[in-house]
């Protein structure tokens, strides 16, 4: 069965931020946490509970359906699939994403993309990050 | 930092408003962090100038592996200590090293004096000086709420600010950083409150892209630590009950300063446990960034403030160790309820937990000895007494009276002037921290190059090594003030320590394609004490010229008492490796 990257519980999540890092090193090669594709935040000062913002792997993604390029297309379970030499930083995916999630990256000029492959939830201490079996797509 | 052939230095001038920025490779044998700083610190500082003149630099500086190894989590702070007339040198953790690493600055140098209040805030491309009017006089938890919502970017961003303490040049005011996280110790907020600056607000997004013939051994190393930190044993004391793990089994060794250190044990050190804490009080863990440990201990409390119609107010703190012993028996605080309302205080005027509890045992017994008259300090005083000691603090921020303009020095000018320096528990001007474990504890803090614990664990030396053989014990404190040279130029959280053995480091760093040998890292700690005490030998400090107060040869330890013909021959003992070292 298809897996999807799942958060439950934040309130066990102490800011470490490892998932972050690891997202970034493994699956960007960057040593920048920033260009992730999990991000974590606080809802307002570190007195708040933590958020995790993530791709949360829509059935029908509107980000695949606004991409005019193709690098977009819906994978089994949820969520996307990217393909990066198709991406053109044309933002059209950001305008389209309800939640906000996607961002581009001004470095490479292409989109950061979750590809729900679960590194993140390997570096996470608290395994608050899990990937999950889903019901492939009807 | 990475690999970059130089040190980024930024300068910042208050005076003038000008910004420089420097690239600095002269700077590169000096590591990053504490060697960084202190280098830049000889340069920057006017050794003939009072410590809160204006034209006197204040320093952060990261590593070369902040942020991007576990627990590599420290920014260290430098500046001419206006509590001790002597080196400033503190650490904090929080998310500070982190904004700065993607700032691009792996140095901050902030001089001058602006012409209002202000507050600065440090970006990737820009660096600005903005309005803090309606900040100033405002508590620490006050302005770091206006700077989040004012300044954007959640998440990936560093506030530090000072509270009431620092805008009144209380020698002994922390800078807070990020809430629960501060450079507390020797009077850097003081600094901030003499060149008019509130707040320092850093963010980054630089893109620091993995070099492809590194990503696979780099990967490996990040993964191999990471399981150490994780899975193994080393480092389970800090995460679970954390740092007042501590309190109980030094109070079996009758090594919790109690009550002005009239006493090593107190009879409600049970109260104040870590076991305790943890049952009745913590609410929640919280990191530093790239820490998967998470030692950051949240408590809550509340407190009724109207018992007919159930009213209550709540709040949430960090707690630790020195805070517990500063703020708990060292006053003799009975209960977890009257040890956060103290903390709280403490902690939204900006001043440090340590000096502030030591300060006010000393007073306590001052006042009890008619040195201090209660009129002058606005109430009674005795241990355990949690309202009297309400007042002083709050008098530490608003009575001008004579005393309080005294008080506000620390705890050896206060008494130097009253009387009571027997039982005024500083060591080279710095109030004591909360391990009475006899000599080593008391040496290695009175040599410590900013004569703090953490400068070479002295209360460790005493549970490893025996005062029969005096050259190794002195040795093993020597050895630990050269080696925390090294963790501190990196600047790896010192709970991690045992984690980063020399291999490690040496690893760590071929991972990212520079080879740096154990050689190389040994001369480059002993580089950096070496500066260290030339820096303290030019603002007027002599080894030989300490004072131990007499109380710590009074109130037994677990050894028994410490014998002051014993120390002093320690003393000397340490001197000559100092020499040595000077001659190197």
């Amino acid at each position: 069965m298809p897996k999807v990257l799942k958060t439950q519980e934040m309130e066990r999540c102490i800011g470490c931020y490892s998932c972050m890092q690891a997202c970034a090193r493994e699956v960007f090669k960057t040593f920048s946490l920033q260009y992730a594709a999990i991000r974590i935040k606080t809802r307002g000062g570190l007195q708040s509970k933590m958020t995790a913002d993530i791709c949360r792997a829509c059935s029908n993604p509107p980000c695949s359906e606004s991409c005019p390029f193709g690098a977009l297309t819906p994978r089994r379970g949820g969520g996307v699939k990217f393909t990066p030499s198709k991406c053109n930083g044309c933002e059209s995916c950001i305008q389209a994403c309800p939640i906000g999630y996607i961002k581009l990256n001004p470095a490479t000029g292409k989109i950061i993309m979750c590809l729900h492959c679960g590194i993140c939830a390997d570096y996470c201490p608290h395994e608050i990050i899990k990937l999950v079996e889903v019901k492939e797509n009807a | 930092m990475l690999n970059s052939p130089f040190i980024k230095v930024l300068k910042i001038d208050l005076t003038s408003r000008r910004f420089q920025i420097e690239e600095r490779e002269d700077l590169i044998p000096y590591l990053g962090g504490v060697g960084v700083a202190m280098k830049l610190l000889d340069e920057e500082i006017d050794y003939n100038q009072d410590p809160l003149d204006p034209c006197q630099p204040i320093i952060f500086a990261i590593g070369a592996l902040s942020t991007i190894y576990p627990v590599i989590t420290k920014t260290v702070c430098a500046f001419y200590s206006p509590l001790t007339g002597n080196l400033g040198e503190s650490y904090a953790g929080g998310r500070l090293a982190m904004a700065l690493l993607y700032s691009g600055y792996h140095a901050v140098i902030i001089k001058g004096r602006a012409d209002r209040p202000v507050y600065i805030t440090i970006g990737s491309r820009d660096v600005r000086i903005k309005n803090a009017d309606p900040l100033w006089g405002t508590t620490v938890e006050e302005a770091g709420r206006y700077l989040r919502e004012k300044e954007g970017k959640r998440g990936v961003r560093s506030i530090l600010r000072i509270g009431p303490a620092g805008e009144k040049m209380v020698r002994f005011a922390g800078i807070n950083v990020d809430t629960y996280r501060h450079f507390g110790r020797l009077g850097a907020g003081a600094v901030f409150g003499s060149k008019n600056l509130k707040a320092l607000v850093v963010s980054g997004d630089n893109y620091y892209p993995i070099p492809e013939p590194h990503f696979k051994t780099y990967r490996q190393v990040y993964r191999e630590i990471y399981k150490q930190v994780t899975s193994t044993e080393i480092m389970e004391k800090y995460h679970g009950l954390g740092t007042p793990a501590n309190v109980l089994p030094l109070n079996d060794l009758k090594a919790l300063p109690t009550r002005n250190l009239t006493a090593g044990s107190f009879e409600f050190a049970e109260e104040l446990s870590g076991e305790a804490f943890a049952e009745e009080t913590l609410v929640r863990k919280m990191a530093c960034v790239g820490c998967p440990v998470g030692c950051i201990h949240i408590g809550q409390y509340r407190t009724m403030f109207d018992q007919y119609s159930h009213e209550y107010a709540s709040n949430a703190l960090s707690y630790d160790y020195e805070p517990i012993y500063a703020l708990g028996s060292f006053i003799g605080t009975r209960t977890k309820a009257e040890f956060f309302r103290l903390l709280e205080k403490v902690e939204n005027y900006g001043l440090d937990a340590l000096s502030t509890g030591v300060l006010m045992g000393w007073m306590t017994e001052a006042y009890q000895n008619s040195l201090l008259k209660e009129e002058e300090i606005g109430t009674s005083l005795d241990f355990g007494y949690t309202e009297g000691y309400l007042k002083v603090i709050e008098n530490l921020i608003h009575s001008e009276n004579d005393l309080y303009q005294t008080l506000r020095l620390g705890v050896e000018a206060a008494a130097s002037r009253y009387g009571g320096l027997d039982y005024a528990m500083a060591l080279g001007r710095h109030e004591m921290t909360g391990y009475h474990t006899g000599y080593g504890a008391v040496l290695g803090q009175a040599v410590g190059a900013r004569h703090s614990h953490l400068d070479n664990a002295g209360y460790a030396v005493d549970q490893k090594y025996s005062i029969e053989d005096r050259d190794q014990f002195v040795d093993a404190i020597f050895h630990e003030e050269v080696m925390r040279c090294l963790l501190n130029s990196l600047i790896i959280c010192l709970f991690a320590r045992n984690v980063y053995t020399m291999e490690t480091i040496e690893k760590a760093f071929q991972a990212i394609g520079r080879s740096i040998s154990k050689e190389e890292l040994s001369s480059t700690s002993r580089r950096i004490l070496k500066l260290k005490l030339e820096i303290k030998t030019k603002m007027g400090f002599d080894f030989r010229k300490l004072r131990f107060p007499r109380r710590f040869f009074e109130t037994e330890y677990h050894g028994g008492r410490m014998d002051p013909q014993i120390m002093q021959d320690l003393l000397n003992r340490y001197i000559m490796r100092v020499e040595k070292l000077m001659q190197e």
